[in-house]
């Protein structure tokens, strides 16, 4: 079968259909309209946007980013508007363009998962990716992402709660990632994404303080590639929903490495601080990949990783 | 005209002072819309580290000949590769980012402390035909500098330096409320470090004086995406220092 060109790059994940692979990454992209004097939000796989609570939330005080080697820490603890500020003014925004809006919800309990689910239906977004894996805040967040139980008792109610695509967005601070990911996929995850940052830390040598205000932070940049890959394709191989892979991709080649290794979708993070075009250079870079290899649609990746 | 992220060409990079280096870049797309008070967010490598981009005010700008100075000190690893940039080679140069100062005012008094004379040098020349007097205060005197880049365009230079090398020793903010007695100054515009600006903010709210000041966050994006730089309001609303600032009404900061 020979495709058209301008459908090589197409996936449909879960339902949501996407003209390039290549998503950004909750929390790094704003709500995209940041970026729209640089990047035409048309030409963007899916726009995931910042991780939204039922009430406007501050985030955490003193430092909140600090960079590493070839990474970043950062502790922002979820600021958001609301959701119910999302839905108002800035949804209404994102309609114009024609991409995929992906919300990122989280919440304290179960139940407002839940309630966030519910209230983001029949909106104009195209799917929802539950956090549960945020390492930033202290309930909610990672304490759902790193025990099978109460990460599958989440997306069961936020499953029960609503009509879109749901996608688990799952924590790399966990000994066991194909666990979670089972029980994800049991619970009714209609797509899971990963990985969310690593839990770090810096210190400054002079104050003898830590460097962040929450003393700890999430890392990630091209330093946490590598983890990052060997967790989708150990989630990849655990599951048979599509995975959405991310975690220090800069280039086509690194969003190459993560569907080989199992990803259907990649989102772009940390990169579109250092470089705006990042989402729309990756998905020509994967273009121009296929086209060299005489392939015809980016589907044709996913998976082919030969560890035999 | 909006933001862009352009190839700025290198045509000069010069020591002025000690650590401190003068860069001047052409970059057409942002000189000519850049206003006073705005930042640039530099790439500095190709590599992955260091990974981030670099902030820094824009110290002056020429519209015409499509140019922008940056003066910089080197602190770290970022600033440490500017100071390699040779004529002729190019720089990843985003901008113009931030709101700038407000221009409103009759007798400016701009109060500025070490690095943060940088962008009220541009701010000066806006008000070149109002006579700008500027309070400056840096470590010592080899931050001599400062003076000369303001001279011919602010009429009025007062110094202080830690260590009384120069000038009144003391701070900016132990000779603010004479020189407020002295003279009807209608606006404040500060730039420099937390405790100067806040100081600044507390004696301009007491002699009732309107005040701008200019914020200093550790910054990601640059472009209000990843909230990495906010700080406290006082209306309760948490403010992006990179697209909200970097220049805030003194009031609308929690101190
Ligand atoms: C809006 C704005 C305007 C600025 N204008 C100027 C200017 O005109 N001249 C000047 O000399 N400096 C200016 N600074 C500070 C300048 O950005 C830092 O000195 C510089 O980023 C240090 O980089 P480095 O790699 O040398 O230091 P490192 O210590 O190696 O940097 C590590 C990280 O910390 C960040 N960082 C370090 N110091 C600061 C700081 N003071 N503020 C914010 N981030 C920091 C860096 O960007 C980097 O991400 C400005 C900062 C901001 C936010
Ligand atoms: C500043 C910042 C804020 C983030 N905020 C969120 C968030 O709100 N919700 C979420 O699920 N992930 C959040 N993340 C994690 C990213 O979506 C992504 O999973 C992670 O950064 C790994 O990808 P990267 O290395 O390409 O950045 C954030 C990451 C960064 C750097
Ligand atoms: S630096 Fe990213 S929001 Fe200000």
């Amino acid at each position: 079968m020979v495709s058209n060109v301008n459908d090589m790059l197409a996936v449909n994940i879960a339902g949501i259909k996407m003209k390039t692979p290549v998503m950004t990454a909750s929390g790094t992209f704003g709500f995209g309209l940041e970026y729209s004097d640089f990047v035409d939000l048309n030409q963007v796989g899916a726009i995931v946007v910042k991780g939204t609570t039922l009430a406007p939330k501050a985030g955490n005080s003193g430092r909140r980013m600090a960079e590493t080697p070839a990474g970043m820490l950062n502790s922002i603890g979820l600021e958001n508007p609301g959701v119910e500020e999302f839905i108002h003014t800035i949804m209404p925004r994102l309609a114009k363009y024609d991409v995929p809006v992906i919300v990122n919800i989280s919440g304290n309990t179960v139940e407002e998962y839940g309630q966030l689910a519910a209230r983001l239906d029949k909106t104009g977004v195209a799917g929802l990716e539950v956090n549960i894996s945020c390492p930033n805040v202290k309930q909610g967040g990672i304490a759902f992402g790193t025990c099978p139980d109460s990460a599958a008792q989440v997306v069961r109610e936020v499953k029960a709660k609503t009509t879109l695509p749901v996608i688990a967005k799952l924590s790399p601070n966990v000994t066991d990632i194909a666990l979670m990911a089972k029980a994800v996929e049991a619970a009714g995850a209609d797509a899971i994404s990963l990985i969310n940052t690593l839990l770090g830390m810096a210190i400054d040598i002079h104050t003898w303080r830590p460097v962040l205000g929450n003393i700890v932070g999430g890392f990630s940049g091209p330093a946490v590639k590598p983890v990052a890959l060997r967790m989708v394709w150990q989630a990849a191989n655990a599951v048979k929903v599509p995975v959405i892979g991310m975690g220090g991709i800069m280039t086509a080649a690194d969003a190459v490495e993560f569907m080989l290794a199992g990803a259907s979708a990649v989102a772009v993070g940390t990169a579109n601080f250092v470089n705006p075009y990042a989402a729309v250079e990756v998905a020509g870079g994967i273009r121009d990949y296929l086209t060299e290899r005489g392939l015809n649609q980016v589907s044709q990746l996913v998976g082919k990783v030969n560890c035999g | 005209m909006a933001k862009t992220c352009v190839l700025a060409q290198i045509i000069e990079n010069s020591v002025i002072a000690g650590d401190v280096f003068k860069l001047i870049v052409t970059a057409p797309a942002i000189a000519g819309i850049a206003r006073p008070g705005q930042f640039v967010h530099l790439r500095l490598t190709d590599q992955l580290d260091p990974l981030l981009r670099r902030p820094l005010s824009i110290a002056d700008c020429h519209a015409a000949n499509g140019t922008l100075t940056l003066i910089y000190r080197v602190v770290g690893r970022g600033t440490m590769l500017m100071t390699k940039l040779q004529p002729g080679d190019t720089v990843d140069c985003m901008g113009p980012l931030g709101n700038g100062f407000t221009l409103t005012g009759q007798r400016p008094l701009l109060v500025g402390g070490g690095m943060g004379l940088a962008p009220l040098v541009m701010l000066a020349k806006a008000f070149c035909s109002r006579p700008a007097t500027i309070l400056m205060g840096g470590r010592n005197e080899q931050e001599l500098f400062w003076p000369n880049m303001y001279a011919g365009v602010c009429p009025n230079i007062h110094i202080t330096t830690d260590d009384g090398s120069i000038g009144y020793r003391g701070f900016t903010i132990d000779v603010l409320p004479g020189l407020l007695e002295k003279e009807k100054f209608d606006v404040i515009y500060a730039c420099g470090p937390h405790v100067m600006l806040q100081g600044v903010a507390a004696i301009a709210a007491k002699y009732k004086i309107p005040c701008q000041v200019s914020l200093e966050e550790y910054m990601a994006c640059g472009v209000g995406a990843c909230l990495s730089c906010t700080c406290a309001g006082t209306s309760g609303k948490r403010h992006k220092v990179c697209t909200d600032g970097p220049v805030f009404w003194a009031e609308e900061v929690a101190w």
